[in-house]
């Protein structure tokens, strides 16, 4: 699914992220933790292709192609998708012909026909109550006036629309309740397929209290430091990411 | 050809004023007209309201001519879809067929009898400030038909008056003069359309219009303007409101761009607690020049204006916009508030910008600001994360930047019809490259 092999990225000039290695099969659901700072949300936006993070050497493998090599919609259409820690807001712009729009490109690269205007509202307004967002916010402009919960539960309905192979959760649970939290959660375990990849990247343990994840990396420094099984993230819960840091330097 | 001095103009815009069969009881505003023409100095660099707007291209066009109603195929969408009274002038020639019959409180110049000919005559060429307005007094000159819409004390009318202006070439370049002239009295109520429109054909006309809108107190006006003509066509428009107190004007206009387009919005709070609101969209390319000029005159107190307008400017095209907001010493509480935004889509694209405050009342609150931009990166690369190409994530957000004053519009028929246009539009890229 995903190969990163000595990856070093940096963000206007300063180094982030120091020969990161990281390998993910399908069906796998990897945690990336780590104290702020370490790198964790430059991971997914080098992967995104985000213009401004710079790719000093190393090489990404998606699909067996050169992610590296393709625009940032290129990676779109075949199949990743960057669930945004802080979703944009485009006032002017619908929230439907965006949805629309993303998912004939993607329809399109995968030789499916477009969805009839009719259909497609059918389903968006289907996948909407399964991540408990009125069918009204539909009609708003693209995240114009979201709370911060909606912002998050609209880039869950923008995956479950898209269909993506590799899923990257920027802190998604960043400003969520509980509540909320638990709506995200749900429609995140009810896309998990034997096909299909994730990519969760949290400060906090809690989000994998209800995403169970299969693998959990410590990122510090810009490297992973640590990976271990789902048992990891507890420890970092009750002890903190300083002893971790301390061991690296 | 030979350039035609101020004067050729002058005399050759007048020289036709004497060729047309016009009502008696009109004289005195067209002989007013023709004095004041005739005084006026024609605008140079130096000339503050049409400094970056040369006037070249009107002197060259050597109209020598009345227009009149020509043949016209029009594209089977070219129009609303409502149910209106609908007044369709061709090329100024007002035309019976495509219009609906007769309504009450809805006539023309032509047709009015004695006590409409009263209104006509209070207001016509009164609300229009002339020394600020050199093209009214010419409009004036030139005074022969028009539409006037008169609603009595307390009555709504219950349809949109829609005035369609089609242009279509003529064999000589030639003029149409339009003029609207609404009267509200105290807490009438009323919707005006006005929808300029050419057929497919490259075009060679020029067009003066000035519509004049007084309103009584308590009345309320819904008024949209649509500037959407073929490039070619030269336009030189007005608007003009009077508003006694707590009456309410909200207003709606969008241009695209042509070799000369000009229109001016001027709004006079006249009484206390009256409010103005106007949005605007301008939308110029290709080597288009389109200019919008507001001036609102706060001169009574207790009125509040809000006045939004934004603009896309294409290829080498020129915007200009001047938004003047004028607090007399007498105007206190007023709330005013102007911003101009304006996203330019290639590096040749120009725009003037110029908001003015002039406040001479002290306890007031007003603000303005213009922008000039390019399309936010943030947003750029979100679109893009979704899969959307470049170009489709560029024409969408240049569409967004618009679209937040369209997609509120209470009239849906013209959202509609500025939906389905403007898709068309941006889908020629100029507007997104």
């Amino acid at each position: 699914m995903l190969d990163i092999r000595n990856l070093n990225a940096r963000v206007e000039e300063t180094d982030i992220l120091r020969n990161l290695s990281l390998s993910i099969k399908p069906g796998e659901v990897h945690a990336i933790m780590g104290p702020n700072g370490a790198g964790k949300s430059t991971l997914g936006n080098v992967l995104s292709g985000r213009p401004g993070y710079e790719v000093t050497s190393g090489e990404i493998e998606f699909n067996g192609k050169n992610l590296l090599e393709m625009d940032i919609e290129e990676r779109a259409r075949e199949g990743l998708f960057l669930a945004f820690q802080y979703p944009v807001e485009i006032p002017g712009v619908s929230n439907m012909e965006f949805l629309k729009a993303s998912v004939d490109a993607r329809r399109k690269h995968l030789g499916l026909p477009e969805l009839s205007s009719f259909d497609f509202m059918k389903i968006a307004r289907e996948t909407s109550k399964r991540v408990s967002l009125d069918a009204a916010f539909l009609k708003r402009g693209v995240n114009e006036g979201f709370s911060g919960g909606e912002k998050k539960r609209n880039e869950i309905l923008q995956m479950m629309l898209l269909e993506p192979s590799l899923c990257i959760l920027d802190e998604t649970d960043s400003g969520l309740d509980i509540d909320a939290l638990q709506v995200v959660a749900a429609g995140v375990n009810s896309m998990r397929s034997d096909e299909r990849s994730f990519i969760v990247v949290t400060h906090y343990q809690r989000l994998l209290d209800f995403i169970v994840p299969d693998y959990v990396h410590v990122l510090a420094g810009g490297r992973i430091v640590k990976s271990g099984g789902k048992e990891l993230a507890l420890e970092l819960e009750a002890k903190g990411y300083a002893w971790l840091e301390d061991e690296v330097a | 050809m030979t350039e035609t001095t101020l004067q050729d103009f002058q005399h050759l815009a007048l020289s036709l004023a004497g060729t047309q069969s016009t009502a008696p009881w009109l004289d005195s505003l067209r002989f007013t007209g023709t004095e004041q023409w005739l005084a006026a100095q024609w605008p140079s660099r130096r000339t503050e309201l049409w400094k970056y707007t040369p006037l070249a291209s009107l002197q060259r066009g050597q109209f020598a001519s009345w227009g009149s109603a020509q043949v016209y195929t029009l594209a089977d969408d070219a129009l609303l879809m409502l149910d209106a009274i609908r007044l369709v002038f061709v090329n100024g020639e007002f035309d019976e067929e495509a219009s609906t019959g007769d309504a009450a409180f809805v006539t023309r110049f032509s047709k009015a009898d004695s006590a409409q000919q009263a209104v006509i005559e209070a207001h016509l060429g009164k609300i229009v400030d002339t020394k600020r307005h050199l093209f009214a007094s010419l409009s004036n000159a030139w005074i022969q038909d028009g539409v006037l819409v008169h609603v009595p004390k307390n009555i709504k009318l219950d349809l949109p008056i829609y005035v369609v202006n089609i242009s279509t070439p003529e064999a000589e370049p030639a003029i149409a003069n339009q003029r609207v002239l609404i009267v509200l009295e105290e807490s009438a109520q009323a919707e005006l359309i006005e929808h300029f429109v050419s057929d497919g054909q490259p075009q060679n006309g020029f067009v003066n219009s000035l519509t004049e809108i007084q309103l009584g107190a308590n009345a309320h006006l819904s008024h949209y303007r649509m500037n959407l003509e073929e490039e070619h066509l030269i336009h030189i428009g007005g608007v003009h409101i009077n508003l006694a107190s707590n009456a309410q004007y909200q207003g709606f206009t969008i241009a695209e761009g042509s070799q000369l387009k000009r229109i001016d919005y001027q709004i006079c709070h006249k009484g206390k607690g009256a409010h103005a609101g106007l949005n605007g969209v301008y939308l110029p390319r290709n080597t288009h020049l389109l200019d919008y000029h507001t001036n609102v005159e706060h001169e009574a107190p207790h009125c509040t204006t809000s006045e939004v307008f934004r603009g896309i400017i294409a290829d080498s095209a020129r915007a200009v916009f001047n938004g003047r907001i004028h607090i007399h010493p007498d105007a206190q509480k007023t709330l005013a508030e102007l911003s101009n935004k304006n996203l330019l889509t290639s590096d040749k694209a120009e725009v003037d910008t110029k908001p003015e405050l002039e406040i001479y009342a002290d306890d007031v609150k007003c603000a303005h600001g213009a922008t000039v931009s390019q399309l936010d990166q943030t947003s750029m690369f979100y679109l893009q994360s979704r899969g959307l190409s470049e170009k489709q994530a560029r024409t969408m957000l240049s569409f967004g930047f618009i679209n937040e004053l369209l997609q509120d519009l209470p009239q849906q028929a013209v959202r509609d019809h500025l939906h389905r246009h403007l898709s068309f539009l941006f889908a020629k890229d100029q507007f997104a490259s």
